[in-house]
């Protein structure tokens, strides 16, 4: 019950965030929507997950503030705008039809299969010996994707530090 | 099964943004959106009714923990979204000091 509440909130904040005229309030309102992510982390049981998204949440705002701030410019519609919106609209309700029909197949909320992840509960501890079954996944059954990640978020601060590099200064002549 | 279907309605919010805004930052914002919806998508597979955190406990022997292994790919998952928007929104901050708008129909230099 928790669950439909916290996400029935973050649907109305989420149309908030993209339908306000104002950037730093949109900004804002996809703050609540992640904070709200959080918040549906914990009642899923997922504590590790929280805390990541927690701090993430935050070094996002940061960066999303950054580029917001002081660069409010007034958006002009122009023609065609019905059309548009419910061509857009009817992709969405076609989107949502055939995921509904496909949502039957999966198993259904509360009951998942576990099939992998029986061994991992049996033999977690006396493999790996951690107690924290997701720490035992992410740095030993799963280490390669873990070194992925690293390679994956160095990669990006490379290329933010291409980017946003000032131009070096020219040689006078 | 309505958890399921409310999620992938919050996942069809952030793709109206991004198919249908036409401010750089509102496409961003979207963008995160979807993200979230998967991410939550993700961890709502795993749980199990009366489960328990993935993390053994002295007194309790009993294996009715919920499914760890969609969380720590969720884990992952989640650090490099914080990498896409930094780098995105990199590229965002650029295109403003070139042309002075964020606005994607006045760039018009980006059409080929």
């Amino acid at each position: 019950m928790e669950l439909h509440v916290l996400l029935i909130f973050m649907i109305c904040a989420a149309i908030v965030a993209i339908e306000v005229k104002d950037l730093l309030s949109s900004v804002i309102a996809v703050g609540a929507v992640g904070f709200a992510l959080c918040l549906a982390f914990l009642v899923l049981k997922a504590p590790d997950l929280a805390i990541t998204q927690l701090v993430v949440e935050i070094l996002c705002l940061i960066i999303l503030i950054r580029a917001t701030i002081n660069k409010d410019l007034p958006l002009v519609i122009e023609g065609r705008w019905i059309f548009n919106t419910v061509s857009t609209l009817g992709f969405i309700a076609v989107f949502l039809l055939f995921s509904w029909l496909a949502l039957k197949e999966l198993p259904s909320f509360g009951e998942p299969t576990m099939a992998v992840v029986k061994k991992y509960l049996q033999e977690g501890v006396s493999k790996t010996g951690s107690v924290n079954i997701v720490t035992a996944v992410i740095l030993d059954f799963r280490a390669y994707d873990t070194l992925g990640e690293a390679t994956v978020l160095f990669t990006s601060v490379i290329g933010i530090m291409a980017i946003l590099r000032r131009p070096g200064r020219k040689k006078r002549e | 099964m309505m958890l399921y279907f409310l999620c992938l309605v919050l996942f069809c919010v952030g793709l109206y943004g991004v198919l249908r805004k036409r401010n750089l930052v509102k496409i961003i914002v979207g963008l995160g959106i979807m993200e979230y919806a998967m991410n939550l998508f993700f961890v709502l597979l795993g749980y199990r009714f009366n489960g328990r955190a993935p993390i053994y406990a002295k007194d309790q022997e009993v294996l009715n923990m919920v499914d760890p292994l969609p969380q720590a790919l969720v884990l992952t998952s989640i650090v490099i979204g914080l990498g896409v928007t930094a780098l995105v929104i990199s590229i965002a901050i650029r295109i403003y000091e070139k042309y002075g708008t964020f606005d994607i129909t006045k760039i018009r230099k980006l059409k080929g």
